[in-house]
């Protein structure tokens, strides 16, 4: 009789359990003054990244003792943590994110607006560059984040085999390198590589390309364009180097891993467009003296319309938790990751571009590399557009040009109308979303 | 609770009370009819709690325009009733369109791998019916791929597809010569098949166990009667083996139906965001329609509807074989 009533208490003890337990673990968190910092992966690894990071926050800790809890978040999941954390009002205090979400997540209203009180807390407006600046939100509202790393692409190429292959200078037109590209193609090696198979490396490409021929993928009123002409002869330039100036290794079309680092640091082919690629190479074993960077070519003559961008004004930005509940401890995290001495020793280290203009007196700054990159944030890059919709371009127009290139690879010609259809059926996804 | 154990002493009390066996008699069947459904309550509250209630959150969702402006107060977002319904069932808008092409793929492609899974699992199962030396050994390679973690296993499964370094390609073209031309599996209309041979690799373990499972139960002398009457390996598969694994059948072809139709993570890490169309499954078309393009009402609205869609398919499924033995019993009297 005994035993068969506490059989019952436990049972009933062990369904309850998880509850209570569930119920007490809700309280004890977020009592004391620990920031939750979260931060995008920007070294080799979510490792790496913990390595060069946890001492810069010690050191913030030990000169403020605010404690920072660091967690490191892989690209392929932070969007969906952030939105998770959107909806639930449960996310971290601080937190990295990348500068084209800037505008969509502003929308949502999760995270802190800096007006111009809260820009002074950390330095004001002026002290940012103008371009990283521009990518940090619609454009007429306060901005929801600051710039933390800049970047922008740039075209790698091979040394050495630009010597072997008689070339002495990098191309400045997309003519000049088709032209370079074919006399760098030949058994075993492709004059550029792509990263065909990767949505978001394709839209970056799609919008500098239909920049080139004066197409905007959204229109004044904030209406998608994504079939205009301009864009369907940008999309046709980029995917006609694998589909009609055969200078890109069909396989390409699947490369959705960094393969094309792994080709370029191997030789396999000569050149590449990408931004901050130096460590990755290198850990691909490629020597810093076999390769140079150039600015990105421009389509010349340029076509009616068209813009001087050779580039996205790419880049990581730092932003505060509107639910915060440590507002003032988070603004002074951000003054100090935005400072002159965090700036260089973390940008150094990423081999990213710091995003304010004092940084950029030190000598680490000032190598032909980074000015190629300096240059074209100053003069040659433009913020993807900054409308809510934007990830539907990333998303839409990034898988019609991996479709192109896959159709490209199997042999299928790449006309303007097979183009224009693909993205006038990517445009019509965004009005059913409207 | 004080309920529950009352009810419980008394029952316990009862058999003591020799003399009065018809009073002992009610509570003791009170407490069978009452005691195992108390027990069930909290279990049935939970699931309620686990799975009702964010089931009907997703039906509210799908009536709302629920965009990034609102998902951090959702109940904000504008009641839109039925408009998410009406553009995803509208075949000639785009989206409309890609999701019946999606549903078409995610059922040929559903038919064919459990088709698949299931005629490997119950050959298998059946070959390793009797004992041999290293059946133990046979059956436990048999049962790696459902071991291993599902990522581990598809992400190696896309590094062996690929088109220069893959091993599927150097088998196949360097080794055999059976193509000239590599082709690609990720990426275009090859990309089904690639889907759908890591799809079978993952489940026909599964059934393979179950099936296995299912063979011990069937007694030895069935097969010897029909040895005597001189029925072969075929008879005695078609006429004993087949019939007797049929409830196992039942069960198991339906939840590899729910599973693979449902199946998130192999088309996911084999093909990432952007599926090929041919491999373009729903739950991937879903994801996309949502969580990467930020709109959640008509992702949940499509979701709905695989909901209803799969509620329909399991409910005919699981009533059409009584039904059926009902109007045979009917046309036998």
């Amino acid at each position: 009789m005994t035993l068969r009533r506490l059989g019952l208490v436990a049972v009933v003890a062990a369904l309850l359990a998880p509850t209570l337990v569930a119920c007490g673990g809700g309280s004890g968190s977020s009592s004391d003054n620990t920031l939750t910092y979260w931060a995008s992966n920007q070294g080799t690894s979510l490792d790496h990244d913990r390595q060069v990071l946890q001492p810069q926050l010690d050191k913030f800790t030990k000169q403020t003792g605010i404690k920072v809890k660091l967690e490191v978040i892989g690209w392929p999941d932070l969007l969906n943590r952030i939105l998770a954390a959107a909806a639930s009002g449960k996310g971290p205090d601080v937190l990295n994110i990348g500068n084209t979400w800037s505008p969509s997540l502003q929308a949502t209203g999760a995270l802190l607006p800096f007006d111009d009180a809260t820009l002074a807390t950390v330095g004001g407006k002026s002290r940012f560059l103008p371009g990283s600046m521009a990518a940090t939100g619609a454009p007429g509202k306060p901005p929801t984040a600051v710039p933390l790393y800049s970047l922008a692409y740039g075209l790698y190429y091979n040394k050495k085999l630009f010597a072997a292959a008689g070339i002495t200078e990098p191309p400045k037109t997309w003519a000049e390198l088709v032209d370079v590209g074919k006399k760098l193609t030949r058994s075993g090696q492709w004059g550029l590589v792509v990263e065909g198979g990767n949505p978001t490396e394709n839209a970056h490409h799609a919008f500098t390309f239909g920049q080139q021929y004066g197409a905007d993928a959204f229109d004044a009123s904030g209406k998608p364009r994504f079939d205009s002409p301009g864009m369907v002869a940008g999309v046709k330039r980029y995917v006609g180097f694998m589909a009609n100036d055969k200078i890109v290794n069909p396989s390409a079309a699947e490369y959705a891993k960094n393969e094309s680092l792994a080709d370029f640091a191997s030789g396999k082919a000569a050149m590449l467009l990408w931004q901050a690629a130096d460590t990755s190479l290198q850990s691909h074993g490629m020597s810093p003296d076999d390769y140079a960077v150039a600015p990105v070519p421009f389509e010349q003559p340029t076509p009616p319309g068209g813009k001087k961008v050779n580039s996205m004004v790419a880049g990581i930005n730092l932003a505060v938790f509107a639910n915060t509940k440590h507002k003032d401890a988070a603004l002074s995290f951000v003054k100090f990751m935005t400072s002159d001495e965090e700036q260089l020793a973390l940008n150094k280290t990423y081999r990213s571009m710091p995003t304010v203009e004092s940084a950029y007196s030190d000598p680490a700054f000032q190598t032909p590399q980074v000015k190629v990159f300096r240059e074209t944030l100053a003069t040659s890059a433009a913020p993807l557009p900054a409308v809510p919709e934007e990830a539907q371009f990333e998303t839409l127009v990034g898988a019609v040009v991996k479709d192109l290139f896959a159709d490209a690879a199997s042999g299928k010609p790449i006309t303007d109308d097979a183009i224009k259809s693909k993205l006038t059926a990517a445009n019509q996804q965004v009005h059913a979303g409207g | 609770m004080a309920q529950l154990t009352t009810t419980a002493t008394s029952g316990v009390r009862g058999p003591r009370r020799p003399d009065t066996p018809a009073r002992a008699g009610r509570p003791r069947s009170r407490r069978r009819t009452l005691t195992p459904y108390l027990m069930l309550l909290p279990a049935l509250l939970l699931e309620l709690l686990v799975h009702l209630v964010p089931m009907l959150g997703g039906v509210w969702m799908s009536l709302l325009g629920l965009t990034q402006f609102f998902i951090r107060n959702w109940t904000a977002a504008p009641f839109v009733g039925l408009r998410n319904y009406r553009l995803v069932v509208n075949v000639n808008n785009a989206a409309g369109a890609d999701l019946l092409h999606s549903f078409a793929v995610t059922l040929a492609f559903t038919v064919a791998s459990v088709g698949l899974a299931w005629l490997l699992g119950v050959t298998a199962a059946v070959l390793t019916q009797n004992r041999f030396r290293g059946r133990g050994l046979l059956r436990t390679l048999f049962l790696t791929p459902y071991a291993l973690p599902t990522y581990a296993a598809v992400i190696t499964w896309s590094f062996l597809l690929q088109r220069d370094a893959g091993m599927v390609n150097h088998v196949l073209v360097d080794q055999l010569g059976l193509a000239q031309d590599r082709p690609f599996w990720l990426i275009g209309n090859n990309s089904f098949v690639a889907l759908l041979v890591v799809s079978v690799w993952r489940t026909w373990p599964f059934a393979f166990l179950c099936l296995t499972a299912g063979l011990q139960n069937v007694p030895q002398e069935l097969y010897e009667a029909a040895a005597m009457d001189g029925g072969g390996f075929w008879r005695q598969l078609r006429h004993i083996t087949l019939p007797m694994l049929r409830p196992v059948n039942q069960v198991l072809v339906l939840v590899l139906f729910l599973w693979t139709f449902n199946d998130f993570n192999t088309p996911f890490v084999l093909f990432g965001r952007a599926a090929p169309r041919a491999a373009d499954l729903i739950s991937i078309h879903i994801y996309q329609s949502s969580f990467v393009t930020w709109n959640f009402g008509l992702g949940s609205a499509m979701s709905v509807l695989l909901l209803l869609f799969l509620l329909v398919v399991t409910a005919v499924y699981l009533a059409a074989p009584s039904y059926w033995a009902r109007s045979r019993r009917r046309s036998d009297a």
